[in-house]
Formats: structure tokens, C-alpha cells, sequence
């Protein structure tokens, strides 16, 4: 198939550059010169552009997959960014197999919400806005992609932080939402903070960022120490633990996940290609991108394995008790990306890739779906407030159901036949317990806890669609129905310890308002289907969730997948979890195939045979289900420990250290020990000290003149 | 050399318009308004031609050189000399310097309504002193030059400040008094021991160590006032809120930067080895000046004083940077100077145009500005972001290299200058949601207006700096390297 190799190597080269800056271009178009050219068409030069990208990224990705494209070996070099002595940082953008499928998972779910906002945001006054913040966060999410340096990944890395800020609080009016996107970007500057000490580490440590330098290095570098204070540490476990942090906060994981919830703030396209498929990846693709640095590095592997096990049954766990749609779907996700983390700190690098790429199609899909039912039931996102909704919105409903048979694993092992999560989601497990049997302690715990994960994954899925889609209906069309946002607004409140604001959606005074405020004043008639610009790019990642498993299995994890991957991910000669998955024990297999069938029959007991069971258990308000409910109340303890400790520590330098001791002791003291009385002061500075100072002045102007004089 | 004095034309032309502007009322016997718009109308054009001059010197300046140029040189009393040079490190200073000034002008235009032919006027000369203090090369010029900056300053404090203007001035007065009563001492010493107040010559000069020590100090309490370093910080927020808003961008992007300067030519080249002793000791206060004063920063609930915090904290990683002695730290230092010129003097002007409409900095008085102002949202945010050390703005540049700088002499450093960027993050978006999200509650605020033609004129070169600058850096690393390597070196040699 593959002729002349340069000749398709150039071709690469060409779509890449298509692919990187015609998200851009879009984003410069839609978001200044929507005045000029109108908002329908700035809006759809940006769909239109996106389209095009993600024509040429599925070319590259194919033309790799099929051996028919050649990537280039060297990164394309656009510009100098940072050029400082040894540091360099060029602006280029590297091809290789990761990037190969992170452009098309990008451009194919952002080309997708592009297409789907035109009916989501149908109503919004901010279009144009909405639609260049989304192509201006394509662009950031595929230079971080390409970088070929950890410099330009940063960049990209905190460019999506912005455009996350910028789309979360994209109802600007909404107090909670404002919380919430203050709160994601501060938290994952938190994770920043490791990832930028992670790269000084990198540059004091090898004397360049450039991933292939690096990576070349990392062999000879594996005895160095770094003197870290008065503490001598192993540079290699420094720099892997370093830029972990980093990827804790953007991938959401235990300790750092709190913003993502929040995050549903945001209108719902962005929930699903930011908070769902695309953004909140980037830690799991710089994982496996430094998987040289991560081979080097058995102890932060491991407190990978066991921070990403504890993010996956954390996350499932809390999802069992909220009421939210979207939120139920948000601690999916992070427990998905903890799925993925695990993966990656056991070592199956490509197993987590293989994740990351079909939990993309089905959670985008999932999100949309949601999306869907809240477009249609008037902006509710409160399942209690749902039901029945299944016999109004029946192409939603069947692609919900594709979205929960993908994430919960439906599949038969050893054939084909599968949903996309059964066979990611199975070979991560597999992958796991063959870690376990060489003796990795972390990764046997990891299995267990996975397995209980996805258990209670399959329980909280099937809660929603059942919660959502069938029983009674818990609406009334035309009458006074209540805000989605009641409850996060309450809840976002009492989390930031802000006092809560008065429920401005309804009051309609802004003129900017959003969506929420063009409802509630007109007649409601029920639950309606969404319409097809909507629908469309629904039923393209149903295709996905049912396919991308099974077409993709052999190239990613199976027996092609060290030709796929080729250099771009690194295992070590020990590790060999990609081949021992095939020699474990039969149980295995089925395992994760009867832990779905046990959440799926709780829970129908519980939400369809036995309606209102679960309700009647939350309204015990037990221990156990308020622990829950509340998040573990890592909020709560957030906010004693950081947000009101910063505060304190704040009025604290402010009154005594510069009020008190610095200002008392200093210029204040220094007046009073002069005796200047206050009145007497005033008429000092106002008076005499003037007439000094003009004095002084004009001595000084006259000594110019005269050295001017004097030296011509 | 050319013959053409360059540097003298640069650093006087405003001080003759200056004294030109202070006849204006012998020379034109019309209403005080036509007078005032003559001072407006000379003070724009000529520092438009300074500008203009300035950038003309920066294309002509040879970056492949490490030594002065431009030099002149002229006898002048005893062993002082008339001496101006600049090289790599001061080239660009010069240029920040004549890029603020017309903005400054401009938006000193309608707000300053009393007083405007003494303003434009003590503005002028503020330049003048200013431009003299980064091309002398003679110490004794260069301290005139640096105190008699205070002076203009000071006047535009208390006399168009706020309502505790004279307490703020007098703060600033005494506390950078203070530290030139040292720095004087110290170069009377010098030049007695070396016999020449020739910089270029001090610089080859070797001070005894034990003299090092003092004479690093006498220079570090000057200095140190300037930047200003904790803890003798507490003049900056009170000088800032006080200040009209063109005299807190001047403050914000020149002044704060002679100290940056004056360690950079003085401290380093002239006391290698106590620079290199007391490095622990800024490192430590660079820490402290950027958790402290960003803690601080939080919880402030005037604007401009959330302003002059960040910037203490922001001046934190410049000290932090000079004083690694490596290459990253030292041109990131210098990079962040030039970047912090155009952000925190920004984000001033912003400040500006909405204190213009509505009088008052208090951060609980705004809200929800997005609703009705548009343009200065997209524009607050920029420099927002750019004070939050975004990349692709030209905050991110300084901040990275500075902490890499002091990441290759002390992780330890780093790693508390980098919790900083946490902190800024947090404080910068909390004063923007409050000021400009949410919804429209001060019902003064309901007939508020965008930004006009001449408001967007003052940002458009601002935005179009730190976004270029954050996107191609080089072009002044360029400019900075080779004397910054020199310096690097010439410090180094001192430990081999």
C-alpha cells in the first residue's frame, strides 16, 4: 500500500498543520469578527473548520492504522518559542501515534459539539462567544497533543485551563458557575505547580525539555540524585511524581478531582468534549507520552496504580448517591480516567490509550444524551424531578442505552461481540491482574478495587437511565416547574462557604441571560425530542461506543500493538502485561462481565421492579448515604483547611505583619517618635516639603543643563 | 561611534518640553482649558518623538556586543563624569520607559482636570530622570538621576492623589530617603577607594571582600526599597492607591524596576562574592515577598491595593531570578521586568477607566461590569490572565525562566515561588468575578459605558505586547543575551 513513504510522510506533515491551526483559525474568526460577518456565519466557518480538521486528523489516523501514511520521524518545526541559554522550546508538532489518535479523538468529538450547539445553544444570545471559546479549546487541547517539548505541552496544558475557565462560567450571570470555574482553574494550578517544578526538574536534570532528548537520556540518568533542600532524592522519581501532580489536577484524580463536578456548571457540549472526552485525558496522554520516565520510575508507578484504583471506586462510589444527571455522569468519568491511571501505573500504557480513545466516543456520547433530555425537559437535570421520559424522546433513550451498554462493558469474551467500554475496559482488568501475578502488590489491589468499581459503575448507569427513562413521571407539563440549578446553587454555596446569593435566573433582568432564563414563560408540554442537528452527532458516537472496541482492539492492545504504537510509548523489557493478559486464569475474563450483570440487577431492583426504593433509602438519611452524597466531604474539609486557612493567614500578614509590625515599627513609628503631631504633619507635607521638593527640582534641573553644557 | 548623542537627546527632549509646558502660561494669556490642552497636546507629541527615538536606538543597538554603547562621555567635576552608555540589560528598559510614557498621557487626558500644565510637566521630567537613570554610566549621575526621581514622582502623589495622599507620600519619601542615605554613603566610599566613579571602571574594580559585605548591603537597602522587597514593601499599596492612575502605571512599570536595574548593574557586577553570599537570604525573601503579599493580595477589597500586592509578589521573582546568577534567571529577571511594565501597568488603566466612570476602587461596588461593558471585559481578562502567568502571555515567560533559574541553584526556592502561582490565580480571578461576572446589583452601574476610542487606543499596543511577547519572547532574549551571558560569566569567574 505504502509506495513511496517520504511522498505520504509530507502528506502527514501537511494534514497535521490542517488539523492544528484550522481549529485556530476558526476560533480568531468566530470569536472577533463575528460583528462583521454575522453570527450564522461566524459560526459556521468554525463547524465548517472543525470538520475539516477532523477530516484530515481521521486521514492521519487511518493512513497509520492501515500502514498507508507514514509519520515523520522529526516534528514539524513552526517557530522558536523560548530560547534561553540550553533551555529551548520550539513551536512544532509532532506525529506519532499518540498524538495520531488524540487528534482524531479531539477534532472528531469537538467537530461533533460544534454541530450539536447549533441546536443546545439555539437560544443563547452568545453564540458567536460560545463557539470560539470551543474551537479556541480544540486549538490548546491539539498543541498540547503535538508538542514536542514539555514547554509547548504546558502551554497547551494550561491553554485548555483557560478555555475550561472560560466555558464553565460561560453563563457568566450564574454565581455558582462562577464558583465553579474559579475553583477548576485554581485546582488544577495546583496540579501546575507540580507539573512546572516537574519540568526544572527535567531541564536541571537532562539539560533539555525536548521529549526525544530526554527519553534517549533517561537510562544514563538513573542513578542521579537531586538535592531537594537538605534531602538527596532519585531525580527520575522526582520528575515522574512531579509531572503526576500535574496530571492529578487535569485528569481530576482523588485529592485533586473536586473541580470536575463543579464543572457541570458549564453548558452541557462543553461538559461532554472538555470535562468527559478530551481535557481531562491530557494527564493520562502525558503519562503514557513519558512512559521512558514512567518505566524508570517503579515507585510513582505505583503510587499511580494506587491513586487511580482509588479514584476508580471513590468516584463510582459517590456516584451511587447524586441526583444530578450530570454529575452522576462527571463521577463517571473520573472514575473512567482513574480506570485509565491504573492502567498506566501497572504499565499497560496501551491498554489506558485504548480507554481513554473509546471511553471518549461513549461518554461524549453519554453527556450529549444527557444533554438531550435536559434540552428536552426544559433545562431539569434533577432525575428525582424525571421519569418516563423514554416514551417522549425514544432516539435519545436507545442511544442512552448504547452510551450505558458501552460504559458498563457489555460484551462476550473471546468474540467480537462487545459495546467499545467491554473490550477497553476488560483489557485494562486482564492487564492488571497479570501485573498482579508477577508480584506488584499495587496492581493486585488495583484489580480488586477496579472490579468492585465496576460493579458499582454498572449500578449507577443503569440507576440513571432507569431513574431517567422509565417508572412514573415525575414532571408536569405546563406548570410551575422548578430550576435545575436550585440544588447546585445551594450546594456550590455552602462548599466555597460563600453566602448564597439570590436565584437570579428568574428574575429575567438580565438581558445577556442565558438559556435557563428563555424558559418558565411559556407553556411546557412535556418532554420533547431534541432536533436532528442534535440527534445526528448523537447516533456518529453511538456508531463509536459500538464499534471502537472491537475494530480497534487488535491494534491498540492486541497483537498489533507494538507496530501501532511503535516508539511513541516505551515498555520495558520486564514488562510484558500487554502479552501475559492472554495467560491468566478463565475466570478473569468473565469477572467483569458478572460484576455488570450484579449492578445491572441491583439495580433494577431497586429503580424500576421496586420504584421509589432508593428514594426511600436516601430519605433515611443514613450515615453512610449522607458520606456519600457529600462527596466523602472533601469540599468541607477543602474549605476549612485551605480556603479559610489562606484567608486567615491573609488578614493575618495584612493587619500585624505589614499593618502592625512593619508600618508600626516602621514609617508610622518613625512619626511618632519624631512627635509630629497629625495635624501638625499635614500642614508639614502639604506646606514645606513641597517647597523643598520644587526646590530640589529645579537644582536638578539646572545641574542637567549645565552638564549638558558642559559636555557638548 | 556616531556623533549623533543619542542618549542625551533621548534623556533630555522631555525635559525641555517640560520646562517649555511650565511657560505655557507666560506664553499663551488664553483660558486656563486652552492652556491645559496645549500642555496635554506637547506632552503626547514629545513623548511620541521619544518613542519614537527610542525604538530607533533599540534597532541601531548592536545585541552582538557586550559592551556600552552609544557611549558619551564628558568631563564634568573632578573625577564625575558625564558618562551615558547602555547595553543589553538597560536597552530595553529605556524602551519600556518611552513605551509607557504616551499611554501614561493618554490616559492622564480627561482625569486629570486640575492642575494639567504642572502634571504634564512634572510627568516630562519624571521621563527624563527616569531614561537618565538606565543610560548613566557614571555612579554619581546615576544616584542623581535615581533620587531625584522621587521628586516628581512624589509631587504627582500628593498633589493629584487620592484622598490619603500625603500620607502615602510621605511613606514613600521617607522609606526610599532611607535607603539612598545608605546607597550615598556607600558610593562616596567607593569612588574614594577606587578612585573613579566610572561604572564600566567599578564593575573591573575588586572590592575586598569584607568591604563587599557592606557595600552590598548600603546598595541592597536602596534597592531593595525600590523593587520593593518584603518587608519594606508597605509604601507600595498606599503609594498606588493614592497615586492618579498614570503615576501607579509609571510606578508599577518603570520605578519598580530601577531596583531590578540597579542590582543587575551594581550588586552582581561589583560584589560577586557577597551577591553570591547573600543569595540564601534574597532567595528567602523573594519567598516570603511572594506567598506573603499574595495572601495579602486576597484579601484586600480595593483594587488598586490587590494591584500593588501582586506586583510586590510578582517583583519577588525578579530578586529570586537576578539573584541564581545563571542565565535562565538572570534574562528571565529581566524579561519579567519588561513583562510586569506591561501588565501590572495595564492592569492599572484598567483600573483607570473604571475609577473614571465611577470613583471609587472598591472591588464590593462593581459587579457584573461584562453586562455592560464588553470590550474592557475581553480587555481585563487578557491582562488578568497575563498577571496570572498564563502562557502565551508574556507573564508566563518571566515566571518559568525566573523559577527555573533558582529551580538550578535551590529547588527548595522554586518550589515556594511556585506555589505563588497558585495564589495569584487564586486572588486575580476572584477580583475579576467580582468586579465583572455576575449580574448588575449597584445600580450606579446601570448606565456605565464601554470603553471609548481613545480607552481602546491605550490598550491596543499594551494587548498586542504581552500577547507577542508571550508568543515570540525571543525577540528580546535576543537583545538581552549577550550582555546577560556576560554578566553570567563575569560572575561566575569570580568561583573558579
Amino acid at each position: 500500500m505504502s509506495a513511496d513513504p517520504h511522498a505520504t510522510t509530507g502528506l502527514a506533515e501537511t494534514l497535521a498543520t490542517i488539523v492544528v491551526f484550522a481549529p485556530l483559525l476558526g476560533a480568531i474568526i468566530c470569536g472577533l469578527f463575528n460583528r462583521f460577518i454575522g453570527e450564522k456565519v461566524a459560526m459556521f466557518v468554525a463547524t465548517a473548520l472543525l470538520f475539516v480538521a477532523a477530516a484530515c486528523a481521521g486521514t492521519i489516523f487511518i493512513g497509520h492504522w492501515q500502514h498507508s501514511l507514514h509519520l515523520p520521524a522529526e516534528p514539524i518545526r513552526i517557530a522558536t518559542w523560548i530560547h534561553v541559554g540550553d533551555l529551548k522550546s520550539t513551536w512544532s508538532i509532532r506525529l506519532d501515534a499518540i498524538s495520531a489518535v488524540m487528534m482524531i479523538v479531539v477534532t472528531g468529538v469537538s467537530s461533533l459539539v460544534h454541530l450539536y450547539s447549533w441546536g443546545y445553544m439555539a437560544e443563547d444570545p452568545h453564540k458567536p462567544r460560545f463557539f470560539a471559546y470551543l474551537s479556541l479549546f480544540t486549538f490548546a487541547m491539539l498543541s498540547l497533543v503535538t508538542a514536542a517539548d514539555f514547554m509547548q505541552l504546558f502551554f497547551g496544558w494550561e491553554g485548555v485551563g483557560l478555555a475550561s475557565y472560560l466555558l464553565i462560567g460561560f453563563w457568566y450571570h450564574k454565581r455558582s458557575a462562577n464558583d465553579a470555574q474559579i475553583k477548576a482553574f485554581v485546582v488544577n494550578r495546583v496540579g501546575d505547580f507540580g507539573f512546572a517544578l516537574g519540568i526544572m526538574a527535567v531541564f536541571f536534570v537532562f539539560g533539555t525539555i525536548e521529549f526525544k532528548e530526554v527519553f534517549a537520556m533517561v537510562p544514563e540518568k538513573a542513578g542521579v540524585m537531586l538535592k531537594w533542600g537538605v534531602y538527596q532524592l532519585p531525580a527520575i522519581e522526582i520528575i515522574a511524581f512531579l509531572l503526576f501532580i500535574g496530571a492529578m489536577g487535569k485528569s481530576a484524580q482523588f485529592f485533586l478531582h473536586t473541580w470536575l463536578p463543579d464543572a457541570m456548571e458549564g453548558p452541557t457540549p462543553v461538559s461532554a468534549l472538555i470535562h468527559a472526552a478530551t481535557m481531562v485525558t491530557a494527564g493520562v496522554v502525558l503519562v503514557c507520552l513519558c512512559s521512558p520516565i514512567y518505566e524508570a520510575a517503579p515507585g510513582t508507578a505505583g503510587f499511580i496504580t494506587i491513586i487511580g484504583a482509588v479514584t476508580a471506586l471513590f468516584a463510582a462510589t459517590v456516584g451511587l448517591a447524586q441526583n444530578d444527571i450530570k454529575r452522576v455522569i462527571a463521577y463517571s468519568t473520573c472514575s473512567q480516567l482513574g480506570f485509565m491511571f491504573f492502567a498506566a501505573g501497572i504499565g499497560a500504557y496501551q491498554a489506558a490509550m485504548f480507554h481513554l480513545f473509546t471511553h471518549a466516543f461513549f461518554k461524549a456520547l453519554l453527556f450529549l444524551g444527557a444533554g438531550s433530555v435536559i434540552h428536552g425537559m426544559h433545562h431539569e437535570q434533577d432525575m428525582r424531578k424525571m421519569g418516563d421520559v423514554a416514551k417522549h424522546m425514544k432516539i435519545t433513550f436507545v442511544i442512552m442505552i448504547i452510551g450505558t451498554l458501552a460504559i458498563t462493558g457489555v460484551g462476550i469474551p473471546h468474540t467480537p461481540f462487545g459495546f467499545a467500554g467491554f473490550f477497553s475496559k476488560d483489557a485494562i482488568i486482564e492487564t492488571t491482574y497479570a501485573a498482579g501475578m508477577t508480584g506488584n502488590t499495587a496492581a493486585q489491589m488495583a484489580f480488586w478495587m477496579a472490579l468492585l468499581a465496576a460493579t458499582l459503575t454498572s449500578f449507577y448507569s443503569w440507576r440513571l437511565a432507569f431513574m431517567t427513562f422509565h417508572g412514573t413521571p415525575k414532571w408536569k407539563a405546563d406548570s410551575d416547574h422548578g430550576h435545575h440549578d436550585d440544588h447546585s446553587h445551594s450546594d456550590a454555596a455552602h462548599a466555597h462557604g460563600l453566602p448564597a446569593v439570590a436565584h437570579i435566573n428568574d428574575a429575567g433582568q438580565n438581558a445577556a441571560g442565558s438559556h435557563d432564563d428563555d424558559h418558565g414563560h411559556h407553556a411546557w408540554h412535556g418532554p420533547h425530542e431534541s432536533p436532528w442537528v442534535m440527534l445526528v452527532p448523537l447516533i456518529l458516537l453511538a456508531l463509536g461506543a459500538v464499534f471502537a472496541g472491537s475494530v480497534f482492539y487488535d491494534a491498540f492492545v492486541g497483537h498489533h500493538a507494538k507496530e501501532f504504537w511503535g516508539s511513541s510509548i516505551y515498555t520495558a523489557p520486564d514488562n510484558t502485561v500487554l502479552k501475559d493478559k492472554y495467560s491468566i486464569p478463565g475466570w478473569v475474563f468473565y469477572a467483569p462481565l458478572v460484576v455488570m450483570v450484579i449492578g445491572l440487577a441491583a439495580a433494577l431492583y431497586f429503580y424500576l421492579f421496586n420504584e421509589g426504593l432508593g428514594k426511600k433509602i436516601a430519605d433515611r438519611k443514613g450515615m453512610a448515604h449522607a458520606f456519600l452524597e457529600n462527596k466523602w466531604y472533601f469540599d468541607e474539609l477543602y474549605e476549612i483547611v485551605f480556603v479559610k486557612g489562606a484567608r486567615a493567614l491573609g488578614d493575618f500578614f495584612w493587619k500585624i505583619g505589614d499593618g502592625k509590625l512593619i508600618d508600626g515599627l516602621g514609617p508610622n513609628g518613625i512619626a511618632a517618635a519624631l512627635n509630629f503631631g497629625s495635624k501638625k504633619a499635614v500642614k508639614i507635607q502639604s506646606g514645606y516639603v513641597y517647597h523643598y521638593a520644587f526646590l530640589m527640582l529645579i537644582a536638578a534641573v539646572a545641574l542637567g543643563a549645565f552638564v549638558l553644557f558642559r559636555g557638548a | 561611534m556616531d556623533t549623533l548623542p543619542i542618549l542625551s537627546i533621548l534623556t533630555w527632549t522631555p525635559a525641555v518640553a517640560a520646562v517649555l509646558i511650565l511657560f505655557l502660561p507666560q506664553l499663551i494669556k488664553s483660558p486656563e482649558a486652552a492652556r491645559a490642552n496645549a500642555a496635554r497636546w506637547i506632552a503626547l507629541v514629545t513623548t511620541m518623538i521619544v518613542f519614537a527615538l527610542a525604538l530607533w536606538m533599540t534597532l541601531a543597538f548592536d545585541e552582538t556586543k557586550a559592551g556600552y554603547q552609544f557611549v558619551e562621555r564628558a568631563d564634568w567635576y573632578g573625577m564625575i563624569q558625564y558618562h551615558l552608555g547602555i547595553d543589553g540589560i538597560s536597552v530595553l528598559l529605556i524602551l519600556l520607559t518611552a513605551f509607557l510614557m504616551p499611554l501614561c498621557i493618554l490616559a492622564s487626558w480627561t482625569s486629570i482636570e486640575k492642575r494639567v500644565v504642572e502634571y504634564m510637566a512634572a510627568f516630562l521630567l519624571l521621563q527624563t530622570l527616569m531614561i537618565g537613570v538606565f543610560c548613566a554610566l557614571d555612579i554619581v549621575l546615576f544616584y542623581i538621576f535615581f533620587e531625584a526621581g522621587l521628586i516628581p514622582m512624589y509631587l504627582i502623589i500628593g498633589i493629584w492623589g487620592g484622598k490619603n495622599r500625603v500620607y502615602a507620600a510621605y511613606k514613600f519619601f521617607l522609606y526610599t530617603l532611607l535607603g539612598s542615605l545608605f546607597l550615598l554613603i556607600a558610593i562616596a566610599w567607593m569612588a574614594i577607594t577606587a578612585k573613579t566613579t566610572s561604572i564600566p571602571d567599578l564593575q573591573a574594580f575588586e572590592f575586598a571582600k569584607d568591604a563587599q559585605t557592606w557595600l552590598w548591603l548600603a546598595f541592597f537597602a536602596s534597592f531593595a526599597v525600590k523593587m520593593p522587597m518584603w518587608p519594606v514593601h508597605t509604601w507600595l499599596p498606599d503609594a498606588h492607591v493614592e497615586a492618579p492612575t498614570a503615576g501607579s502605571v509609571i510606578l508599577a512599570g518603570v520605578l519598580l524596576k530601577m531596583g531590578g536595574y540597579g542590582f543587575l548593574r551594581f550588586s552582581l557586577p561589583m560584589f560577586p562574592e557577597a551577591s553570591n553570599d547573600f543569595a540564601p537570604f534574597v532567595f528567602a525573601l523573594s519567598g516570603i515577598a511572594i506567598v506573603y503579599t499574595s495572601l495579602v493580595a486576597f484579601r484586600q477589597t480595593d483594587i488598586k491595593k490587590l494591584i500593588a500586592y501582586s506586583s510586590v509578589a510578582h517583583m519577588g521573582f525578579v530578586t529570586m531570578g537576578i539573584f541564581s546568577g545563571n542565565e535562565q534567571g538572570i534574562q528571565g529577571a529581566l524579561f519579567q521586568m519588561l513583562s510586569h511594565g506591561v501588565i501590572s501597568g495595564a492592569l492599572f488603566l484598567c483600573v483607570g477607566v473604571i475609577y473614571d466612570r465611577m470613583h471609587t476602587r472598591e472591588i464590593a461596588q462593581y459587579g457584573g461590569l461584562v453586562n455592560r461593558m464588553p470590550i474592557y471585559a475581553a480587555v481585563f481578562l487578557l491582562f488578568t490572565m497575563g498577571n496570572v502567568g498564563l502562557p502565551g502571555t508574556s507573564g508566563f515567560v518571566g515566571e518559568i525562566l525566573t523559577m527555573q533559574g533558582a529551580f538550578n541553584v535551590d529547588p527548595v526556592t522554586a518550589m515556594v515561588a511556585a506555589s505563588g502561582v497558585i495564589l495569584s490565580a487564586a486572588y486575580m480571578l476572584t477580583l475579576y468575578r467580582k468586579v465583572v461576572f455576575g449580574v448588575i446589583v449597584n445600580p450606579a452601574l446601570n448606565t456605565i459605558t464601554d470603553m471609548n476610542a481613545r480607552e481602546i487606543l491605550i490598550f491596543v499596543p499594551l494587548i498586542a505586547a504581552a500577547l507577542y511577547l508571550g508568543f515570540q519572547p525571543n525577540i528580546i532574549f535576543d537583545q538581552t543575551a549577550t550582555s546577560a551571558v556576560a554578566l553570567v560569566d563575569a560572575f561566575h569567574a569570580n568561583f573558579k
